[in-house]
């Protein structure tokens, strides 16, 4: 019987959601294909994550290593590719998140094994792997099949699935690190924390956040005075901070902050995963774009489809003369 | 040979792989006929936002440093355009990899073309986008890097020079970086916001007008036509679609002044105003 990976990811001592959403995903997986579920830890000083982790999975591989402390995917590529080698496991799930995507595609390519990235769904259809990814940013799905194989990578999209605990205690096995030598080519130096800024926006009630329907930098005091009027911040999706229009820590969204303003009005702002996975909880989503299938109104609780140059201005001066 | 030596390290000469993709970030997209890709026709085409970024790090690094820049692009004669810009930026030498047989080709089978061709040429440093606004793979940069046998860096959000190593500060979740080191030459996927693209002045693009564009074909690079293509990829589409919503918002219609009377409301009957 053959099994089912999951990687687990974990960062300055948590083990990061994303692995029990995969090891969730890839318990129905392994259900449905009669394999097994095995999760593989890579860490040093990690037995605690395999205990927690072990509650979720059949097996647990556990790598032990300081040179696997900190993500490294020169590293990890050593360590996977002989796990992989050694079980042939029919289906790897890796994160598709920064230290996923470092790691996935050249372990794929060395291992001369298809993977398929940034997953929402996978399913198995006799031997071969179907799988649900999205295509310009997120305004369409795709359903694809990946080229037939004994073993396939692929990468989950982050809350894609609901982790969920299930009713496992899984066996925790020891398997001695493969690293002989220090690793040369890629080194991690530290972490990098982002400089404090002035504005917290996960402490706002309200936030009105900008995207790149703002076209240009002098429709900045615009919306600044919607927000004022409603006594709320501006946030915003990725590209306004890209731009220098405003700083990094006013960014919402998988590479910024995480949000739940009691009201989110989001103005010109698409609704790429990216920026939804960080304001999607918010108690109201109110939407401005001129575009009618943007996929931020699958996320709004109130949708306008006009130009924000018009709403803004406007909603602004309401709330002025309601306020007196 | 002391002096060369210091000299040529000092220079660095950088290959930026670029992609020709159609605007989509604001535009009504439209599935077409055959149900696998979107309607093309009334997009515009631009370079790949994310490769943009990565060009404009190259020719900074060339005029801090010294040495070249060549861009290259897998596509049909249209993405020329992407090329042109890229010349008209700073990029020295521009070179596209085309033939029919390319169609269909996947981030693997374009990892492939483009190392097939890059193993031949000098270079210190590759470039690529950290992915591509329309498909999103994020993956030629290290399956390229994998492919030649050097190491890689995604997501990148600085780069800095020391003795034979970039040092590069990559973008993490919730606003965290890590520093990591990686030995040149390497390939470093270039995340959106490590600088600001520079302005193209209507001189620029005529001047690169006048730059050749190296063309070269599937019998130029030396694969085999089953390695490209289809037949050459991992991932095989079989069909698009609108995503289901998980809820649809209700949406509030009519003037502005009647929009905003509506919401208004809505936020004084939840104590917002």
């Amino acid at each position: 019987m053959t099994e089912i990976f999951v990687l687990a990811e974990h960062r300055q001592g948590q083990i990061r959601d994303i692995t029990f959403e995969m090891l969730t995903k890839g318990k129905e997986l392994a259900e449905k294909t009669n394999t097994d579920l095995t999760a593989v830890l890579l860490g040093k000083d990690v037995k605690e994550h395999a205990k927690t982790i072990s509650e979720y999975a059949k097996k647990v591989f556990l790598v032990e290593d300081a040179k696997l402390e900190n993500f490294n995917s020169e590293a990890y590529q050593k360590v996977l590719s002989n796990l992989t080698k050694e079980h042939k496991p029919l289906l790897t799930m890796i994160g598709h998140t920064s230290f996923g995507v470092d790691l996935a595609p050249s372990l794929a390519a060395a291992l001369k094994l298809p993977l398929a990235t940034d997953c929402i769904d996978l399913a198995f259809e006799g031997e071969t792997l179907v799988i649900t990814r999205q295509m310009y940013g997120g305004k369409v799905n795709v359903k694809a099949k990946v080229r037939k194989s004994e073993s396939y990578i692929v990468t989950v999209r982050q809350a894609a699935f609901a982790a969920q605990k299930p009713n496992i205690s899984g066996e925790t096995m020891e398997v001695s690190s493969p690293l002989t030598e220090e690793t040369t080519e890629k080194r991690f130096i530290e972490y990098v924390s982002p400089p404090p800024g002035g504005v917290d926006i996960t402490a706002a009630e309200v936030l009105v956040g900008i995207g790149r329907g703002i076209k240009d930098e002098s429709n900045m005091p615009m919306v600044e005075e919607l927000a004022k009027a409603l006594g709320g911040v501006l946030a915003c999706s990725r590209p306004i901070v890209d731009k220098g229009w405003l700083s990094t820590d006013r960014q919402v969204g998988s590479s910024g902050k995480t949000v739940k303003p009691k009201l989110y009005i989001a103005l010109g702002i698409s609704g790429a995963f990216q920026h939804v996975l960080g304001m999607k909880n918010s108690d109201l989503i109110i939407a401005v774009n001129k575009d009618s299938n943007a996929p931020i109104f699958s996320f709004a609780d109130y949708g306008v489809v006009d130009d924000l140059f018009k709403i803004a201005p406007a909603l602004k001066d309401k709330i002025q003369e309601l306020k007196g | 040979m002391e002096v060369w030596h210091s000299r040529r390290k000092e220079s660095l000469d950088i290959i930026v792989c670029v992609k020709h993709v159609p605007e989509t970030a604001e535009a009504e997209i439209k599935i077409d006929a055959t149900g696998k890709a979107i309607e093309k026709t009334g997009l515009v085409f631009d370079i790949n936002e994310w490769d943009d970024y990565a060009l404009e790090e190259a020719v900074r690094i060339k005029e801090k440093s010294g040495g070249t820049v060549t861009a290259i692009t897998v596509g049909p004669e249209d993405t020329d355009s992407t090329l042109r810009k890229c010349l008209a930026r700073g990029a020295d030498k521009a070179m596209r990899l085309t033939d029919p047989k390319f169609q269909g080709s996947d981030s693997y089978a374009i990892a492939k073309i483009l190392q097939s061709t890059i193993k031949g040429l000098s270079f210190d440093l590759i470039l690529t986008g950290a992915l591509a606004g329309d498909d999103g793979y994020t993956m030629v940069g290290p399956i390229l890097a994998e492919l030649l046998g050097i190491q890689h860096a995604t997501m990148v959000k600085k780069i800095e020079f020391d003795d034979g190593v970039a040092k590069v500060n990559r973008e993490l979740e919730g606003g965290l970086e890590e520093k990591t080191e990686v030995k040149m030459p390497a390939v470093l996927s270039i995340q959106t916001g490590i600088n600001e693209p520079r302005y193209v002045s209507i001189m620029g693009i005529r001047k690169a007008m006048k730059k050749e564009i190296k063309v070269l074909g599937l019998a130029d690079i030396g694969l085999s036509e089953s390695e490209v293509g289809e037949t050459g990829s991992w991932i095989k589409v079989e069909k698009i679609f609108v995503p289901p919503a998980e809820k649809q918002a209700e949406f509030i219609k009519g003037s502005p002044e009647e929009v905003t009377t509506k919401i208004a409301e809505i936020l004084k009957s939840r104590g917002l105003i």
